[in-house]
């Protein structure tokens, strides 16, 4: 690859892979198809950047004899597919597929547990490169950010277009995975732009083309419109964005509320939406996909008492604690139920996040089933102000001592040096316990020790 | 049914009994207010299952029986009838909607089935006994703002009563805590309470309790097992379901060896502490004591918006001491306060924190400090 003419010059049209001016359809200095042409090209300035195919590009990079097979990265036999290559698209995989149907669709797919720590590891190199770039980095998950690259022109020598393709392929040739780019004016419509040519994409939308463009795509492109929301502007006939585009923003207001003014604004192309680097960490959590549906408490307490040591780790890591705990439990037929609780003083210990955790089970335990069961911890405040110490549950204290005693040796020793107890206990197998016979759940016990009171 | 109230006694009933009746409920007959006319009365109650209030009310009744109709709504349509209404309410054959007829008025309401009314069957009573209603207000007030919010620690949602042996005096004493603060109030024993279990009364049943003692001078009848309690005021009866559960040795959280003793003007000392937390943010509502010989300073330091310090001339001989409390539990306790004089008795900076009224009142009240 040729390294490139003093890309400050480019002005015009350029080459995607040597970053040199080319007006032809193919670049003349390296010969690649690969260029880039848009009237406002040197004027944008909001990038999307996303990863392509994330953890089997990752996966890819690493097994080179992976590099012609379909490759899926999904949990377990029962899990679902968390990313599939582009292979595995063709033959109509798609990530949160179900395993099994996905094996159906493509039976010689090579599925690889995820290796979340490497994936991590991995998306840290890609945002170091990018903070290179700017500091306006706003990531929104492992391997995909905004990058507001306003003004940065002078100390990069390069329009921010110039920029992005060259940190694209520095991203290829150092890391070795490939991401696309979307470039624009605003948020909304950098992000639709990094969609379209994937992967190895770079799309150019100016603001000004927003009207063409949204014009025949459907409602649902539109940030903030879900199923329900398109079922209901279905019911009134609104099926495009077109069709947003000529209403009355007013009207669409009095209508849908808050909701009305994105729709019309969005519709048309506008958003304001900065591009914010430090937005907060709202919730941390952590879930897990049985390999059968599960109804019996014991064994889904079980899975609470490690969900919770892992929510509790990164709360602790991130120096934070929360004092909303909710509960997410999946039923067999994919439908998501949440119960959330309030506990007086945020906390970061795996024993109080547990403790309600548990409690919100119980009275869910009535014979359904469960595929999924997750903890989360939200409405964060720094650790300082968790888990006080307490009037009358003295133990707590000891159970806290306890719990960063455990942490200590499990940074000294690795992650599973100290464990509970309860996490030999063998599993409750639905055959061992018919559901006639299963023991109701056992009426809560006290936190505190109880001396004083009733007999 | 069919019989002729009274306006001023309807709406003084509806008034008591549809607060317990929750505006929210998922069971439609909860939504519901009973009334039963049988001899020369009409009979009200309102339930959530976990609470029950009934009252009786003269009437004039034509024909007796019974139906349930919206708690909320018949409580409205009462309460904006013009006084001096005489009211009558008749079921319609259909049996479907009860008429209400007050002047120039006409309101029909749908109506639930008696039989659908929930019963909460309160069972034997194992101890009686009758409370001055001032007494068991007082116990109520003092305490009250201590219950826990916190639903995985249930078993401190409510006040817990019992009677204790103080010296050779036997004490009716309520307690709540949130495991931030504890209040703890007695009054002299009424006869009859010795050996009762120690209850937790919920907080929904505390606050009806609370507003159902009009009258201070009158007393108040109280039977208790060990998973009931019933209150009867007058023509006004109460009956609740108790905490399953036991409330913690609260006797360990009460400090008895903290010598170092402060006493200083509770209005004062209150209005100082509303000062200097304005500054405070939302969340940390710490606010700073630092005592030294006769001076006490307050302050408040948020990074977000600013600080604010503020001196005292307080009675205090003891060696210097810096401590942080939560500014709303210093103002929630110093209203608590019945004397103008704050008595605190403070150990060390992480340690529970003793605070009185000066003499003996009969109510404690002992406060967490705060990392500050």
């Amino acid at each position: 690859m040729p390294s490139g003419a003093d890309p400050s010059h480019i002005t015009g049209p350029f080459c995607r892979d040597c970053l040199t001016p080319a007006t032809a359809p193919r670049c003349r200095a390296c010969g690649s198809p690969r260029l880039l042409k848009h009237p406002q090209l040197h004027e944008l300035a909001i990038a999307h950047v996303d990863c392509d195919a994330f953890y089997a590009s990752v996966e890819k990079r690493d097994d080179p004899s992976l590099a012609d097979k379909p490759v899926i990265v999904g949990g377990g036999k029962r899990g679902v597919v968390s990313t599939c290559c582009y292979i595995a698209r063709i033959h109509g995989v798609r990530s949160a597929m179900p395993m099994f149907k996905a094996l159906a669709a493509c039976p010689d797919a090579v599925v690889i547990r995820p290796d979340m720590e490497k994936y991590g590891r991995v998306g840290r190199e890609v945002r170091r490169l990018m903070l290179e770039l700017t500091p306006q980095v706003e990531p929104l998950s492992i391997d995909e950010a905004f990058m507001d690259l306003t003004g940065t022109e002078a100390l990069h020598r390069a329009s921010p277009a110039v920029s992005l393709a060259r940190f694209a392929r520095r991203v290829e040739c150092e890391i070795g995975i490939t991401l696309s780019v979307g470039l624009s004016g605003n948020k909304f419509l950098a992000k639709i732009a990094s969609d379209l040519e994937k992967p190895r994409g770079f799309s150019v939308i100016a603001p000004s083309e927003a009207m063409d463009f949204l014009r025949d795509r459907p409602v649902s492109f539109i940030w903030g419109v879900g199923k329900a929301t398109q079922a209901q502007l279905e019911r009134e006939g609104i099926r495009t964005c077109g069709q947003l585009q000529t209403a009355d923003e007013a009207q669409l207001m009095r209508r849908y509320g808050v909701l009305g003014r994105r729709l019309a604004r969005l519709s048309r192309g506008i958003d304001d939406r900065v591009v914010e680097p430090d937005r907060e960490t709202k919730s941390i959590s952590a879930e897990t996909t049985f390999d059968a549906d599960i109804s019996d408490f014991p064994t889904l307490e079980k899975t609470l008492y490690s969900l919770s040591e892992k929510v509790s780790g990164r709360l602790k890591k991130e120096g934070v604690g929360g004092r909303i705990v909710t509960l997410k439990l999946k039923t067999p037929d994919f439908r998501q139920l949440t119960r959330a609780r309030q506990i007086g003083d945020p906390t970061q210990l795996a024993d109080r996040i547990r403790r309600a955790a548990i409690d919100l089970l119980r009275r869910e335990i009535d014979g359904r089933r469960f595929r999924l069961i997750g903890v989360g911890v939200s409405d964060l405040e720094p650790a300082e102000r968790c888990d006080p110490p307490d009037l009358v549950d003295r133990d707590a204290e000891k159970r806290a001592k306890a719990e960063r005693a455990m942490d200590q040796l499990r940074g000294k020793f690795g992650g599973r040096a100290v464990e509970l107890g309860i996490a030999y206990r063998p599993d409750v197998t639905e055959e061992a316990t018919p559901q006639r016979d299963r023991p109701m759940p056992q009426r809560r016990d006290n936190a505190d020790k109880p001396v004083g009171g009733r007999r | 049914m069919k019989v002729t109230i009274e306006r001023a006694n309807l709406v003084k009933a509806l008034t008591h009994v549809h607060r317990v009746v929750e505006r929210r409920n998922t069971i439609p007959i909860l939504s519901n207010v009973l009334i039963r006319a049988v001899g020369n009365e009409l009979r009200l109650k309102a339930t959530d299952l976990d609470l029950e209030v009934t009252e009786s009310i003269p009437a004039v009744v034509e024909t007796a029986g019974g139906t349930t109709v919206p708690a909320h709504m018949f409580h409205d349509i009462v309460r904006k009838l013009p006084e001096g209404a005489q009211i009558e309410l008749a079921t319609r054959a259909d049996g479907a909607t009860l008429d209400i007829r007050a002047g120039r008025s006409r309101f029909s309401l749908q109506m639930l089935p008696e039989s659908d009314f929930p019963d909460l069957t309160a069972g034997a009573f194992t101890h009686t006994f009758q409370v001055p209603a001032a007494q068991l207000k007082r116990l109520i007030d003092r305490t009250q703002f201590a219950i826990s919010t916190e639903e995985t620690r249930y078993y401190l949602n409510g006040i817990f009563f019992h009677a204790v042996e103080a010296g050779s005096d036997l004490k009716f004493r309520a307690v709540a805590t949130d495991g931030h603060r504890l209040a703890q109030a007695d009054v002299v024993a009424p006869h009859g309470c010795e050996g009762m279990p120690g209850i937790i009364v919920p907080r929904k049943t505390v606050g009806e309790v609370q507003k159902l003692i009009e009258n201070p001078d009158a007393s108040v009848t109280m039977e208790v097992s060990d998973s009931k309690i019933r209150l009867t005021f007058g023509e006004v009866v109460l009956t609740s379901k108790l905490i399953d559960g036991t409330f913690p040795d609260y006797g360990r959280v009460i400090p008895q060896g903290n010598d170092k003793e402060l006493k200083v003007d509770r209005d004062e000392f209150s209005a100082a502490v509303d000062r200097v937390s304005t500054v405070s943010s939302e969340r940390g509502r710490a606010v700073k004591l630092a005592l030294s010989e006769g001076k006490l300073v307050l302050s408040v330091n948020n990074p977000d918006s600013g600080s604010a310090t503020e001196e005292l001339a307080v009675d205090y001989d003891q060696d210097p001491i810096d401590i942080g409390f939560n500014s709303r539990y210093l103002m929630d306790i110093a209203s608590q306060l019945e004397t103008g004089t704050a008595v605190f008795r403070l150990a060390d900076a992480g340690a529970p924190t003793l605070i009185s009224d000066i003499g003996e009142t009969g109510a404690l009240y002992v406060l967490m400090p705060m990392r500050v």
